[in-house]
């Protein structure tokens, strides 16, 4: 199992290499949508609103990225792999695929994000700390909802319409956790989102390990 | 009936704010009770079918979150039409109402995966899974996080609860009865439908 799973972690990031303009592509969508922002808003002073919009485009661009890690499989090699593996150990390297791929990504757009609109953070490690949740919890919520979604018919707008309502409640805690972070609120205080997020993705983590097989058989 | 006749001409105690709009504790929030058992309903039909796939099972389990959503609608109506009188607004910025709004569309999110999958087994079990995991997410929704922050509902964010003080004798009398009112009444359309779809189907072939 185990070593299943470091074997298919291993072949992800190969793939991934070996398919440049996948990557690059992602980067280039993150960086032009952040700059179309920085064209309509010139400079975003407003902690809320720049908040909400750096989580904004995180999520769209979250969506982009997960989405085609179950839609690029043709089904031959799902069936290969179904074969050759356990089910849970296929869902638990792309959940750790994407959340490495979706922290990246959220590194490139902080830095770009506050190149162009400003940085109004004053407590680094804190927001640091939330990046790392989100992205992980955006990562696991929609790689399960991907695989969902791959196994309907117009799948690509179905993604959209099946994870923003789930995502909502992740929304909602990591952006209050991160606008704390802005404020330089103290740990103390912000602690509780962070048992919360580490919960949230625990139990997505588990119903992914759980209800995943059963997504699978065909 | 008789939820809906004390409801309207049943006494009430009179209370600051909330005046004659006590009332509508007996539509509103027993709206919301029933659709949360009937929400219930559906998880329970989602996690048989997973493990035993009956067709039946399945079509319990969307039935069942169809009546949930119809209920569900009429409590955010009547909810907004007393929020309206009590808090000056038809929406306002409230975890709960917000909480309502997103089960909402977790649940239409839901309808359109089912119409989007033509195989009916195939359907079952991916709605089922789907609806597993919206439903866990949903209780994080709105039932951690609305402790979280404020509220503008009773017992939420420093606001008495209302069976501190106000649920009194009589409101109980109406209430209890209200919930398994609009539950059973949901039961019963419920049913209706998966006998006109058995009909249905035995005409077909």
């Amino acid at each position: 199992m185990i070593s299943e799973l470091w074997f298919l972690i291993q072949k992800e990031f190969r793939l991934e290499w070996r398919q440049k303009t996948m990557l690059t592509g992602m980067l280039i969508y993150v960086i032009s949508t952040v700059f179309i922002c920085y064209m309509t808003f010139k400079r975003i002073i407003d902690v809320p609103t720049w908040n909400a919009l750096f989580w904004i485009i995180m999520i769209f661009a979250a969506i982009n990225a997960v989405a085609r890690s179950f839609m690029q499989e043709s089904r031959g090699i799902q069936l290969y792999y179904y074969t050759m593996v356990h089910p849970a150990a296929v869902i638990l390297s792309k959940i750790i695929y994407n959340s490495a791929l979706l922290i990246s990504v959220a590194l490139i757009h902080l830095l770009f994000y506050s190149l162009f609109l400003g940085n109004e953070i004053q407590d680094m490690t804190m927001f640091l700390v939330g990046l790392l949740l989100g992205s992980t919890g955006l990562a696991a919520t929609l790689t399960l909802v991907s695989a969902i979604a791959s196994r309907a018919s117009n799948s690509p707008s179905l993604m959209a319409i099946l994870s923003f309502p789930i995502l909502i409640p992740l929304l909602m805690t990591i952006i209050r956790f991160s606008r704390n972070a802005i404020d330089g609120i103290d740990w103390v205080m912000n602690a509780s989102y962070v048992y919360v997020l580490l919960a949230l993705i625990g139990m997505v983590v588990t119903l992914s390990y759980l209800l995943f097989p059963y997504l699978w058989k065909d | 009936m008789y939820t809906v006749t004390m409801g309207f001409l049943g006494d009430v105690p009179a209370m600051a704010i909330l005046n004659e709009s006590i009332r509508n504790l007996y539509f509103h929030v027993t709206m919301w009770f029933a659709m949360m058992i009937l929400l219930m309903v559906n998880l329970y039909n989602s996690i048989k079918y997973l493990g035993d796939p009956v067709l039946r099972t399945d079509e319990i389990a969307e039935e069942s979150s169809r009546m949930a959503m119809v209920l569900g609608i009429l409590g955010l109506l009547t909810g907004m039409v007393w929020a309206k009188y009590t808090w000056g607004a038809w929406w306002v910025n409230d975890v709960q109402l917000n909480g309502a709004a997103g089960t909402m569309l977790v649940y239409a999110a839901y309808f359109i995966l089912r119409n989007s999958i033509e195989d009916e087994q195939k359907r079952g079990r991916i709605a089922a899974v789907y609806s597993i995991f919206a439903f866990a997410m949903m209780i994080v929704f709105i039932i951690i996080l609305p402790r979280m922050g404020d509220s503008l509902h009773p017992g939420k964010g420093g606001n008495p609860g209302f069976s501190s003080y106000d649920l009194d004798h009589r409101l109980r009398l109406v209430f209890y009865p209200a919930v398994i009112g609009w539950t059973l009444l949901g039961v019963w359309i419920m049913n209706i439908r998966l006998r006109i779809r058995n009909i249905n189907k035995s005409l077909e072939s």
